[in-house]
Order: C-alpha cells, then sequence, then structure tokens
C-alpha cells in the first residue's frame, strides 16, 4: 500500500459515501417537498402551503411536545439510572452480577420489549393478574388507562427498559480503559463517598465515551415509531407516528405535509439535544463548584440503594415481560384473572412459525448481510487508518455518527421517494443499504475502542519479522480481536434485525421481516401470535451474541490467557 | 433473494402439502386457458390486512392451492392499513410506473376503491365478471357485490366476502344485550368503562360512526349522495350529539380507543369490555374454537338492522402479474374456497356465491359448514343498512379527529 497523502483513503471514502449519500440525499428529498416541491407528484411550485396545513392539523402541538417530553425525559432517566447504579456499586460483586444480567437485554428489539411490557403492565396484565382477585378484589381487569396514557408515560418507560441496557453497555466498555479502578479508589481514600467518588474523579474521563450514545438515545427517542405505534398514546399521538400516518395517505398532498411535519420533527429533535447540551453545562458547573469546595458527600446510602433498586427493576421487567413473551407463545387461552394460562398449545406456535417462514428468512439474510458488510468496512477502515497513522478521526468520527443524530424519520422519506424515483424501492439491496446506515455506526462505537486499545506491539513484533501488512493483519491482529469482531458482528446483526421504520417505508410491503411483522400483529386479536413473532424477534439476536461467545471459546480452547474475557 | 423466498415458499407447500386440489369442473374457455397459460410461473403480490392470524392462515392455505393447481406463487404482504396500498400505488403512477408495480392484487373496499377508481388506479375494467366463477357468484340477493357503497364495480373487482355489522359479548356477565343504541347509552352509563370503539380511521371505528349517522340522521337520502361540506355539520349533529354523550362512560373515559377490531375482541375476552363488534358474523365463533373467546360468548345486532357490504380483491393497473392475480381472484371464487372460508373454525366469512344454484357436490360443501354456536342464523341477521357514499368517511374522520383526536389542546 502506498505510504498517506492527502487524499482520503478508499475505505473512508466509502464508509462516508454509503452514510452520508442516503442521509444528504434523504433529506433534500424530505426539504423540498416540504416548500411545495415534488414535480414526480405534480407539485411544482415553491410555496409554504405543506406549513399552513400542518400548523392547522388539530393537536399538532401536543404532538410535537409528547415527543420532545417523552424523548428528554426517556433519555434523561435512563442516563441517571445507569450512572447512579455504577457510580454506586462499580466494583462490588453486585455490580458483576447484574452487569452480565443486563447484557443480553441489549439485544431485545424495541418492539419485542414494547409487546413483553405491555403484557406485564396492562390492566390485565400479568401484575394485575397475579394480585387478583385475592389482593386487588378485581375480577375483572379495572378501567386504568395504562397503555396509551395521554402523557406518554407508559412509553417513556418501555424506552427506559430499552435504553438503559444500551447506555449501561456504553459505560461498561468505557469502564475498560485503563486505571479507571485507580481513580476511583484515590477518590474514596480521600474520604469521598462511593457516587461523589465516581462522579468527581471517574465520570469526567468516561462521559466523552458515553457522550455521543447519549445523544443518539435523545435522537432516537424523541423520534421513536415502532414502540409509540403499540404503547405510545393516540389522541393525538407523538409526532413521529403521525408522520408516518400522513405519509401513508391516499391524498398525496399529505405527503408535503408529512415532509413540513418531519422538519418540525428535526428541530424538536434538535431542541431537545440542545436542551441536553445545556443541561449538560449546568451539572458540570454545578459539580465543579462542590469539588472546589471539597464537599465529600459520605453518605450516600440512600443514593445507593436507589440506583440499584432502579436498576433492578429496570432488569425485573425487562426478564419478566420476556418471559411472558414466551409464555403467551404458546398458551392458547388465558383468560383473566389467572395467573398462568388455563390452555396451553405449543402446536400452533409451531405453525406460526411456519408461516413466517419466508419473514424469519428475509430476516435472517438481511442482518447476515448487513453484518458482514458493517464490520467488513469497519475492519478495513480501522486497519487502513492503522497502519496511515492518520488520526485526524475526530471530525471523522462524528461523521459515522450522523445518522444516529438525524431522528430516521428526517431522512427515509426523501430516500424512499428516491428509491421510488430509481425503481429500487422494495428491492433486497435498497433495504439493504437502508439498514446499512444505522448497522455501520454501532459496528464502528463496538469495534474501534478494542481495536485501537491492542497493544501495538504485537505489529512491531511481527513487523520487524518481516511480516507483510496483510500478514499482520490475517495472522496476529485478526486473531487476537477475534472475540470483539464476532461481538461487533453480533451488534450490528441485532441492530438490522431491530429495524422496522426503514424496512417498512423501502421495503415496500415486498421485504417483510418479523419485527415489521410483530409489530403489524401486535394489536391484533391474537397474543399468541404476536408473541412467537416477538420470541422469533429475540431469538435471532441472541443467537447472535451466543455465538459470538461461543466460537472464540471454542477456536482458542487450547490458549488460556484468550479464553477468558480480556476486555 | 427471491429464489431464497420461492424455495422457501416451495419447501412450506410441500410439507403442509394438502390433500384437496382445486375443483374445477369443465373444461376451461380458450380465454381463460390463455391467462392459465400466462400466469405460470407469476408471483402474485397480495397486499391484505394482515392483523388477524386466522385470515392470514386462510390466505396462506390459498397461495399453496393456486400454487399447485396453476404454478402460481402467491406472496400475502400484511398490510397494516389498506389506504397505504392506495398510497403506494398512487405514488408509482406519479412516478411514473406504469408496469411492473409492487402490488398485484389488494383486498379493498368502499372509499380505497372510490379512491383508485376516481385516480384510474385499477387494471381496464371488466376482468372481474370475466372470471369462470363469476357465473355463481349472487347478484340476485347481493346487490352490493356490483355496488361498493354506492359505487358500481364495473367489473373492477371481484367479490370476496360478504360482511355485515355484529356485536359481540359474554353471556356468562350480561343477560340481555342492550340492541338499540339508545339502550347501548343506558349500558355505558350504568357500566361505564365496558364500552368502546376502535379509533377512527380505522375501518370499524368509522364503521361504528357511520352506524350512528344511518340511525339518528334526519333523512337518509342526504348519505347516498357525496358528504357537502355546506351540510355536513348539520346532517352529522345528531351522531356528535349522542358521541358527546357516550364518550364520558366510555373505556378509558374516551382517553384511550381499541386499535381495531381483533384489539376489541381480545379486550372482550380479557372482561375489560363488555360488547366488541365485527364485521363477520362468524367472527365469535371462530374466535371460540380458536380459544381467542371464552365459549359463553354469543352475538347480537341492533333493532332495524346494522351496515352491510361486500369486501373485493382488485388488481392495480401497473401490477407485474396481472394474469396470476386473476387467478388467484378466480379460485378465491371458487365453491372450494368460499365454502372453506365460511367454515367458523377456518376464518368464518360470508360467502358471495349463490349457493342454492350451486351443483349438488358443490352444494354439499356448504352444508357442511357448522357455522357454529355463537353465529345468529341468516334470519336472525336482521336487514342489511347500506353503506353511504364513500366521501362521508374521510368527512366523518376528519370531523371526528378534530373533536376527540385531540384532546388537551
Amino acid at each position: 500500500m502506498p505510504p498517506g497523502n492527502a487524499r482520503p483513503d478508499l475505505p473512508t471514502v466509502l464508509a462516508t459515501g454509503l452514510l452520508l449519500g442516503p442521509v444528504l440525499a434523504g433529506l433534500a428529498g424530505t426539504l423540498l417537498p416540504a416548500f411545495g416541491y415534488l414535480p414526480v407528484l405534480g407539485f411544482d411550485t415553491l410555496n409554504l402551503d405543506a406549513f399552513r396545513q400542518l400548523v392547522a392539523t388539530p393537536g399538532l402541538s401536543r404532538s410535537a411536545a409528547l415527543s420532545f417530553g417523552t424523548g428528554l425525559a426517556t433519555s434523561l432517566l435512563s442516563l441517571a439510572i445507569v450512572l447512579l447504579f455504577t457510580a454506586g456499586w462499580s466494583g462490588t460483586k453486585t455490580f458483576r452480577r447484574l452487569s452480565r444480567f443486563l447484557s443480553p437485554l441489549l439485544s431485545v428489539p424495541h418492539a419485542a420489549a414494547a409487546i413483553g411490557l405491555a403484557f406485564l403492565i396492562a390492566p390485565s396484565g400479568f401484575l394485575v393478574r397475579l394480585l387478583s382477585p385475592w389482593a386487588t378484589g378485581w375480577s375483572r381487569p379495572p378501567d386504568i388507562l395504562i397503555l396509551q396514557d395521554p402523557y406518554g408515560l407508559s412509553l417513556t418507560f418501555a424506552l427506559v427498559a430499552k435504553e438503559v441496557p444500551f447506555l449501561f453497555l456504553m459505560t461498561l466498555a468505557a469502564l475498560n480503559r485503563p486505571h479507571v479502578q485507580e481513580y476511583a479508589k484515590a477518590a474514596r481514600s480521600l474520604g469521598y463517598g462511593r457516587v461523589a467518588g465516581f462522579l468527581t474523579a471517574v465520570l469526567p474521563q468516561i462521559y466523552p465515551l458515553i457522550r455521543l450514545p447519549m445523544l443518539a438515545v435523545i435522537a432516537y427517542a424523541t423520534s421513536v415509531v415502532d414502540v409509540a405505534e403499540i404503547l405510545g398514546p393516540t389522541t393525538p399521538p407523538p409526532l413521529a407516528p403521525r408522520l408516518v400516518q400522513w405519509m401513508n395517505d391516499p391524498d398525496l398532498a399529505k405527503r408535503l405535509m408529512a415532509s413540513a411535519g418531519t422538519l418540525l420533527q428535526l428541530a424538536v429533535s434538535a431542541a431537545a439535544l440542545l436542551v441536553y447540551l445545556v443541561l449538560e453545562k449546568a451539572v458540570s458547573a454545578v459539580t465543579t463548584a462542590s469539588s472546589t469546595r471539597g464537599w465529600r458527600f459520605r453518605r450516600d446510602r440512600a443514593l445507593r440503594g436507589a440506583g440499584l433498586v432502579l436498576m433492578a427493576l429496570v432488569a425485573a421487567a425487562m426478564v419478566l415481560s420476556m418471559g411472558l413473551l414466551g409464555l403467551w407463545s404458546v398458551a392458547k387461552s388465558w383468560w383473566f384473572p389467572a395467573a398462568l394460562p388455563q390452555r396451553w398449545d405449543a402446536a400452533r406456535a409451531g405453525d406460526a412459525i411456519g408461516m413466517g417462514g419466508p419473514a424469519l428468512l428475509a430476516t435472517v439474510l438481511l442482518a447476515i448481510a448487513a453484518a458482514f458488510a458493517a464490520t467488513a468496512l469497519t475492519l478495513w477502515l480501522l486497519e487502513t487508518r492503522n497502519t496511515h497513522q492518520k488520526n485526524r478521526s475526530r471530525r471523522l468520527n462524528a461523521l459515522f455518527f450522523m445518522p444516529l443524530l438525524i431522528p430516521q424519520i428526517g431522512f427515509l422519506f426523501g430516500l424512499n421517494m428516491l428509491f421510488l424515483v430509481m425503481g429500487l424501492n422494495g428491492s433486497f439491496f435498497a433495504v439493504l443499504l437502508a439498514h446499512l446506515v444505522f448497522v455501520f455506526p454501532y459496528a464502528y462505537l463496538a469495534l474501534s475502542d478494542p481495536w485501537y486499545r491492542l497493544d501495538p506491539r504485537y505489529t512491531k513484533a511481527a513487523s520487524s519479522l518481516g511480516a507483510s501488512q496483510a500478514r499482520i493483519f490475517w495472522q496476529v491482529r485478526f486473531p487476537l480481536l477475534l472475540r470483539p469482531v464476532l461481538v461487533t458482528f453480533a451488534v450490528a446483526a441485532a441492530v438490522s434485525v431491530g429495524q422496522y421504520l426503514p424496512t417498512l417505508l423501502i421495503g415496500a410491503g415486498r421485504i417483510v421481516t418479523v419485527t415489521t411483522e410483530s409489530v403489524a400483529l401486535a394489536s391484533g386479536g391474537n397474543r399468541q401470535v404476536a408473541a412467537v413473532y416477538a420470541v422469533l424477534q429475540l431469538m435471532i439476536p441472541l443467537a447472535g451474541f451466543s455465538l459470538a461467545a461461543l466460537i472464540p471459546s471454542l477456536v482458542y480452547r487450547n490458549r488460556t490467557a484468550m479464553g477468558v474475557s480480556r476486555t | 433473494m427471491k429464489r431464497l423466498f420461492a424455495a422457501g415458499l416451495f419447501l412450506l407447500g410441500t410439507i403442509l402439502a394438502p390433500v384437496i386440489a382445486c375443483a374445477q369442473d369443465q373444461t376451461p374457455s380458450s380465454d381463460w386457458q390463455d391467462v392459465l397459460d400466462k400466469a405460470k410461473g407469476q408471483t402474485v403480490y397480495f397486499h391484505a390486512w394482515g392483523g388477524e392470524p386466522r385470515i392470514n392462515a386462510y390466505i396462506q392455505w390459498a397461495a399453496r392451492e393456486v400454487n399447485n393447481a396453476y404454478g402460481v406463487r402467491v406472496v400475502h404482504v400484511k398490510v397494516s392499513d389498506t389506504a397505504s396500498v392506495v398510497s403506494q400505488v398512487l405514488a408509482e403512477k406519479s412516478v411514473g410506473k406504469t408496469s411492473g408495480g409492487a402490488v398485484d392484487l389488494i383486498w379493498i373496499n368502499g372509499e380505497n376503491f372510490a379512491a383508485m377508481k376516481e385516480n384510474g388506479l385499477l387494471a381496464a375494467s371488466g376482468w372481474a365478471e370475466d372470471l369462470p366463477n363469476w357465473r355463481n357468484v349472487d347478484v340476485e340477493n347481493k346487490p352490493t357485490v356490483k355496488v361498493d357503497f354506492t359505487v358500481p364495480t364495473d367489473g373492477l373487482e371481484s367479490p370476496w366476502g360478504m360482511a355485515k355489522l355484529v356485536f359481540m359479548y359474554d353471556s356468562a356477565r350480561l343477560e340481555t344485550p342492550p340492541t338499540s343504541l339508545d339502550a347501548l347509552l343506558e349500558f355505558a352509563k350504568n357500566n361505564p368503562g365496558r364500552i368502546a370503539y376502535p379509533q377512527p380511521p380505522n375501518f370499524h371505528g368509522t364503521t361504528f360512526l357511520k352506524q350512528v349517522l344511518i340511525n339518528t340522521v334526519q333523512d337518509p337520502a342526504f348519505l347516498s349522495g357525496p358528504a357537502i361540506p355546506a351540510t355536513f355539520a348539520e346532517v352529522s349533529a345528531p351522531l356528535f350529539a349522542y358521541l358527546d354523550a357516550l364518550h364520558p362512560y366510555l373505556w378509558r373515559q374516551g382517553e384511550a380507543f381499541p386499535k381495531n377490531a381483533a384489539h376489541m375482541r381480545q379486550l372482550l375476552a380479557d372482561g375489560e369490555l363488555d360488547i366488541a363488534f365485527s364485521f363477520n358474523p362468524g367472527d365469535a365463533s371462530g374466535a371460540i374454537a380458536n380459544g381467542e373467546l371464552p365459549e359463553t360468548v354469543r352475538t347480537f345486532v341492533l333493532d332495524g338492522g346494522t351496515i352491510g357490504n361486500t369486501h373485493f380483491v382488485a388488481i392495480p393497473f401497473n401490477s407485474s402479474a396481472r394474469e396470476g392475480a386473476q387467478v388467484l381472484a378466480d379460485f378465491l371464487l371458487s365453491p372450494l374456497a368460499q365454502s372453506r372460508k365460511q367454515d367458523p373454525e377456518i376464518w368464518g366469512d360470508p360467502t358471495v356465491l349463490k349457493v342454492d344454484a350451486l351443483p349438488a357436490e358443490e352444494r354439499a360443501r356448504f352444508e357442511r359448514v357448522d357455522l357454529g354456536v355463537a353465529t345468529l342464523s341468516p334470519e336472525d341477521l336482521g336487514p342489511v343498512l347500506p353503506e353511504p357514499h364513500p366521501s362521508w368517511v374521510s368527512a366523518l374522520e376528519e370531523a371526528w379527529s378534530a373533536r376527540y383526536g385531540a384532546q388537551g389542546e
């Protein structure tokens, strides 16, 4: 390979094009129709009609407020729970145990989590059944508004339960940085309480690594569609599900309105991000002030307790929900208030799986293709940068995460129109491309840290023995990093499986996955079938993560030092 | 990908291959033979609402049959809202995609059909009445097979099943169900939180609005013509007065609504609701057979009749498998497919055929079907009220959403 020059290398160009191309094209495809310009549908004058129509829509401000409020609340709550728990318990046995428990929850797709939680907390759900009628006196479900409440509380709860494992794993990865635990110990020896010690000595070092995922959570939570369709309010719904509704209206003029609404959605998400950045500044000022005063906050037992309880609550809710999905998938009849099904029917679950065969196949193929492409591209990118020692990467990194910081809906509409004009709509390739836009950033997020942390002396030693770059990669670096590479593959596959909106819009109904199926069935009349699909949705990423854990232990069964988790 | 799909489907087909093949007793005409020849090897993307597993299973069965008998592969695209399919075809037309469209056959009726017909989104008229099995359709006694929500079908869509609004209740909890709108309101007042209807623009939710509109309107003649903005407020005033009175006593005080009829039926099964409704008179029996409703559930209708209509399948103008779609539509009309569809254990959807006029052997298929404990006999189903003009649908939906869909503003 030639030495690095001013021109960016091929993989960087590829990755940038792959991510930025669709995003920019999609944004343009959203912007122009919002101002009345969509010539293919016969709209070719620039005007503000779409905005006027949008503003006149009943309940618009409430929809926007819902998106903003539930999104920001979800993100802040999730971060608070994760930090409180980590601060209070990192380094303890409890922490290690609960971490092992929480990691697999990352692979639960959003839609499956929402369906499971609905089974748990509905007025006719499992919790009420457990307590009825002996404790509550209810022989029929109470008429209480829990799911789809007008303030989006159940929506927020589901999103928190889903985002906590994500942020927690990101924090865990960050805690792997060298010397972090020593800082915590030093702070404690200076008399700081556990929580305060962590927040003043450790957090400032690891926060830069959590910040980006946190911003991604805000962008996601303010614009989520699938969870909102299952648990969100409907009178009116949050903004994003309404946009999808308008986009699908037989009145094509509504598409212009949907585009204008998408700009509003971008503004709502941007506002939430901005509020977060301001809060960040404020918190930093407050903590700086408190640390310069030397406050030690030694008595933090209540705080630690709260952190543990909240984290355990999230874990328990998720595990119970997943268990309920399993139960419902083999339950034929399960009348209120019975705590367990009255009639079981596993055969029907088998039938449903048989019928879901094509969707399952499409899901797995898409996941493997997307994960393979994303992991390979990430490896190529990291390897090229590594050998060229070009570390102008901060800005570039930010670029790679752009798709995570812009609400999906913001550019998917435009991309959809673009693909339609190009005749690509509904093709496997188009859906794969749309998935990659979201899969790649996560792959990069998962792999870049372990990659950079690999001891460079291995490479130097191999190089001094005369090995070529290619040989160093294949025989030294890749085998050493097999575990993180496989985990990256599993993360990428899980992200692909979870994609609802890109599959729905770009797939044009021709590409159907278990995720689109389970969202469609979630509101149907048969909980068993809905549960079967949610379980299928759950099994694919779980299988991926299990394989990622199993393969290295098989390959390296005769190498003790590679056997234990090195990270 | 397509090939893999095909392989998957083929495998399924062979594993689950049914014993019965399609019965087409006489030799087809040469025109139809031409269609059959062209259809062979085609893949039909059938866009049909996919929220009901029993219906999905029935479509899956039909797909296998058509594949075995005619070599036509059918892929059921499960849509959650038919309007989105109309939008999709319209968008394709707008970008100039006049062939190779994504939709080959669509399950449709009412305002969606009217929209497609008006925008020229349907394949050339007449094909539906040229299907071999059209001769068995009961045009005489079921006028709605040719007039869809007051709009003539012109052979642009082929009838699939009959629908009539029926109500379900659990006889173990409720002895005598309320059979008039006044009684329903009275019942709601005495049992707050146990009555609901799906949120418009859901199909069944809008149907409930239309039922109330028909029952409360001063002059029914208004409804057979288009909804006019000038008179809409006046004509719909009694409807909204009724809803205003009902809403405080609705499930969740009308702050949340069931998503669709299937969800409402689920809530009836849970005991959250006392009454659910369906467009399918056999729905309750089917759900009982499937373990989705308790065995004590029964069906009732309102005094004076309920709304009835026909649902159809139509071929978009740019279908990539027009002949295959016709073959599927014809199969869906066959006595075999229609009698199977009527069986509550399978679906429970009433036939569009004139059963008396069928040959004895075919008639026997229908006679063998047990309509189930919870299905009303044809005499007890009461009169069929015609659907209003399709324009009332969007007018009602918009008025509803402005009034109830944006609370707390």
